[in-house]
């Protein structure tokens, strides 16, 4: 169990953390700009996670932060989501290029 | 190298692999498609490194709801065979670069910190003592925390209905009177 060592699951979490960065780039449309956040969201959560059974196995705050993370992550998806079909709604589109009223 | 080992691998090049295809596909019901199989490779991590419990919530929050939701959107806002648009090449060149330096850097902060208080005790925690510190009101407990997320997801909840709430005629009376 402990071969791996902790540096190596927090490879894998800095690596989905700018994956999730370059979409958030390069992507032009909404929902995939949503998608890309998710993957943040949850490569933080990963770190958490194991930081708490690595470091700290007698204690649980790891794993209430990454409740907490998972819950508000919930919350924003549904407001997005929300947020998404009315603007569809009124400009018929969901390129952020298309979306520039309150541009200054 | 063991059996476990061998399976940690694997899960991060699933999660990596698929989430790498999930920014880069040009067609978005792919993309979330790739995404759903991201969220499903975390969660076998979670199995991995024994949090049963947070791996049960990812999957029914994020694999359930989530994926759900924003495959929803897709159907309802446009055509899901339709590819998107190419990103600008410079700007890809340009992402890519942040993402590869961002990387790097870390992976050279992480290498070069050696944790040395790792603590070899086994982490078994059961679901009892979660819920036991989750509502308890001593000064560990996270009582408040809960409370207060109960609050925001009942605020996201009718922030959702009134946002995405079809305009009635009356409303737009209304609304055109005080425009008036």
């Amino acid at each position: 169990m402990n071969e791996v060592p902790l540096t190596h699951i927090l490879f894998v979490s800095t690596a989905l953390f700018f994956i999730g960065m370059y979409g958030l780039f390069t992507r032009r449309n909404i929902i995939t700009m949503l998608m890309s956040i998710e993957l943040m969201l949850n490569s933080v959560n990963i770190n958490f996670v194991a930081f708490n059974k690595y470091l700290f196995p007698d204690k649980l705050d790891g794993l209430f932060f990454s409740l907490f993370i998972i819950t508000i992550a919930a919350a924003e998806a549904a407001v997005a989501i929300a947020i998404i079909i009315n603007l569809y709604r009124s400009h018929q589109s969901i390129d952020v290029d298309d979306a520039t009223e309150m541009k200054f | 190298m063991n059996t476990s080992t061998i399976i940690f691998y694997a899960i991060a090049a699933l999660i990596l692999g698929a989430a790498i295809l999930a920014v880069t596909s040009l067609k978005i019901f792919r993309s979330a498609i790739w995404l759903l199989f991201s969220l499903v490779g975390i969660a076998a991590l979670y199995f991995w490194m024994q949090v049963e419990f947070i791996a049960a919530i990812q999957i029914v929050v994020y694999v359930g709801g989530i994926v759900v939701l924003i495959i929803f959107s897709i159907f309802l806002t446009q055509q899901s065979g339709k590819e998107m648009a190419k990103p600008a090449t410079g700007k890809m060149i340009f992402s890519a670069l942040a993402a590869l330096f961002g990387t790097g850097f870390t992976f050279n902060l992480i290498n070069h910190y050696g944790f040395n208080n790792i603590s070899a005790a086994p982490f078994l925690p059961s679901v009892d003592e979660i819920g036991m510190q989750m509502l308890s009101t001593t000064s560990h407990g996270f009582i408040l925390p809960f409370e207060v997320v109960s609050m925001l997801l009942l605020a996201a909840m009718v922030g959702c209905i009134v946002i995405a709430m079809k305009p009635t005629e009356a409303n737009i009376v209304h609304l055109n009177k005080k425009e008036d």
